[in-house]
């Protein structure tokens, strides 16, 4: 696509941008007293902030790119990332799992695991989260960079450079605060950019009437019923009758229990906002209170992707054709933005892109610090030091999170497959993680060696499964088939990576409960207080009104959700 | 918390919604052909504008409501 020309009015946009965003850093800086300021925000932060930086944490490059990309290739399917995924299981991370979290004072994911179980056990975990956190931000960054010369053909080290250093200084001056301060800026700054996209492609369309109506073509060329694009549960009977080729079981087990509840539930990088949060109440409510506009947000991240699609095959090629053929999905949202928006609003946009990939980075990073301070640097290299030490490594851990984001962006332009791979690694990882969690917070006999080696058994079998499944129309190698020969075809890779989660929490799972009953624990009830659910005491809320409390919210919420579900059936 | 996160907000789309609301009066309409012969950066620019003045209006008013 031919380079977009931005004007002075747009340059201008993203300036005021970057002034606010270092500016936040700026004035936050002297309130960076403790490495409790630092990693965990004093546990100050109103219940509304930490709820927007929840959910602002998480819409990184992947997120507001990959969903329109999807939206355009599965239709609104898609939402069920969001209806059947993300939205119970912040519910259920906000009414079960945020009394353990917040009341047991660990100041992070992998804390919590090592006063739950064992040293090991903690170990693993913020290893493999501290590496993954680093490559999940060089690939937002590169995203980034990749995208911006692409679109605007500003030059790609130029772009590295800039956002990372961006990022470095608002984090390293006003440590979790400034990240989290900034992540509800993005929030507003990516919804009020991304709305007009919506409503002109909307208008343009003929409303949703027209959208769907103009989705007919797109699913009757690739073999589906015309309604396939536009409706998120009708065709889930068999895979074969809808493009993402999944089956609903398929669907509300791996991508809504296994993946979604093992994304929010168990990442330290939106856990973390949540146990920033002032008080035990305003930690409970934070999940919740994230979940309403997150459950709007198919409206902002994949129905670009819809309208994208619908444009090009009505107005004859809009997308960018890539090297087989088939179009450039995870180009829907930046065509948009160079189709509909003029300049001015054009910057704005540019600017609600570029906000949503820093804080993706942003919140990598934040989380990073704290585990390598914390779990790693504290606890094996050099424990026992001031605060001050561990608030000066946390600044330095900082410096070195952003120098390994930005070596991770080239190793991503030198090595693709490195990066599909690394990927795969750590979705095998977190599936299993949940069941960890599960049991952990819910069986009081789970034992640490129960835990450590159910997460590697449920990481081996991942790897296992997908080492000998694959996607039709795949090559062995990356994409599975990696171990000799194929078992089962899968009719798509969305429906193999669904089955590996599946399987892999169900291997962690019954390994984690056989390997607890074989071996004795090494806590007493005492140590288990406040880390398990059937020892700790229930919190009963009375001294709330009926509709503050946080069970009601989550059921309001869960309501809300069925709505939706059921409108887009 | 030490700093009031609404008043950044406010200020910035307050700035940013000026900026497109002046842009959107004295750009040329040519350029609106794109987004359907609408003025949008006229009227982004003043639904922005308000959205960041709301958020100020609540700052002001938590600090009367403060005795200081």
């Amino acid at each position: 696509m031919p380079a977009v020309q931005l004007g002075t009015v747009d340059y201008a946009i993203l300036i005021v941008y970057f002034c606010f965003v270092l500016g936040i850093g700026w004035v936050l800086r002297r309130y960076m007293r403790s490495s409790e300021d630092f990693f965990l925000s004093g546990r100050s932060i109103p219940t509304w902030i930490a709820g927007l930086a929840f959910l602002s944490a998480n819409l990184g490059a992947q997120e507001v790119i990959g969903m329109a990309a999807s939206g355009a290739k599965y239709g609104i399917m898609t939402s069920h990332f969001y209806w059947v995924g993300a939205i119970p299981a912040m519910v259920f991370v906000g009414i079960f799992m945020m009394p353990f979290y917040y009341g047991s004072r660990a100041r992070s994911v992998p804390e919590y695991l090592r006063l739950r179980f064992d040293e090991k056990t903690r170990g693993f975990n913020a290893i493999t989260f501290a590496v993954m956190t680093v490559f999940s931000s060089g690939i937002s960054m590169y995203a980034l960079a990749k995208l911006l010369e692409l679109v605007l053909g500003w030059n790609f080290h130029t772009s590295v450079v800039l956002s990372a250093i961006i990022v470095l200084i608002y984090i390293f001056l006003g440590g979790l605060t400034s990240a989290i301060y900034n992540e509800v800026l993005q929030f507003f700054l990516i919804v009020l950019g991304f709305l007009p996209l919506v409503l002109l492609g909307l208008k343009d369309l003929g409303g949703w009437d027209g959208l769907t109506a103009k989705l007919v073509p797109v699913a009757s060329s690739a073999g589906y019923d015309g309604g396939a694009w536009s409706h998120s549960w009708r065709y889930l009977d068999s895979p074969g009758a809808n493009p993402m080729g999944v089956e609903w079981f398929g669907m509300v087990m791996g991508l809504g229990f296994v993946l979604s509840f093992g994304y929010w539930c168990t990442d330290f990088l939106v856990v973390q906002r949540a146990m920033a949060a002032e008080s035990m109440l305003a930690a409970r409510r934070t999940p919740l209170l994230a979940a309403i506009p997150k459950m709007l947000f198919p409206a902002l991240v994949i129905l670009p992707g819809m309208i994208a699609i619908a444009l090009h095959f009505d107005r004859g090629g809009l997308l960018p054709l890539g090297a087989d053929g088939t179009p450039n999905y995870n180009m829907a949202i930046p065509v948009l933005l160079a189709h509909y928006l003029p300049s001015g609003l054009l910057g704005l946009g540019l600017t609600a892109l570029m906000a949503s990939f820093m804080s993706g980075m942003a919140g990598n990073v934040t989380a990073f610090n704290t585990v390598w301070t914390y779990d790693i640097y504290q606890s094996y290299i050099k424990p026992g030091q001031s605060d001050r030490h561990y608030l000066r490594m946390g600044h330095a851990a900082t410096v070195f999170g952003i120098i390994g984001s930005v070596a991770a962006a080239y190793a991503a332009t030198r090595f693709n497959n490195i990066m599909d791979m690394l990927q795969l690694v750590f979705a095998f990882v977190n599936a299993p993680l949940f069941a960890t969690f599960l049991l952990g917070m819910f069986w009081r006999r789970a034992t640490g060696h129960g835990a450590f080696f159910g997460l590697v058994t449920g990481t081996v079998v991942a790897a296992l499964h997908h080492g000998l499944t694959l996607p039709e129309g795949s090559m062995p190698g990356i994409k599975g088939a990696y171990l000799g020969t194929a078992l089962h075809m899968y009719p798509s890779e969305m429906a193999q990576n669904f089955w590996t989660a599946i399987v892999a929490w169900t291997a962690c799972f019954v390994a984690t409960i056989a390997i607890s009953l074989l071996t004795s624990g090494n806590k007493s009830d005492d140590d288990l207080r406040g880390l398990v659910y059937s020892l700790t005491p229930r919190i009963t809320d009375h001294d709330l009104k009926w509709y503050q409390r946080p069970a009601t919210l989550g059921a309001a919420v869960l309501g809300m959700v069925l709505v939706l579900n059921i409108i887009f059936w | 918390m030490n700093l009031d996160l609404r008043l950044p907000i406010g200020w910035m789309f307050s700035i940013i919604g000026a900026l497109l609301t002046g842009f959107g009066l004295i750009s040329d309409d040519m350029i609106y052909a794109r987004s359907l012969g609408i003025n949008v950066n006229l009227w982004w620019g003043l639904v922005l504008l308000a959205f960041g003045l709301v958020m100020l209006g609540l700052v002001a008013r938590t600090r009367r409501g403060r005795p200081s």
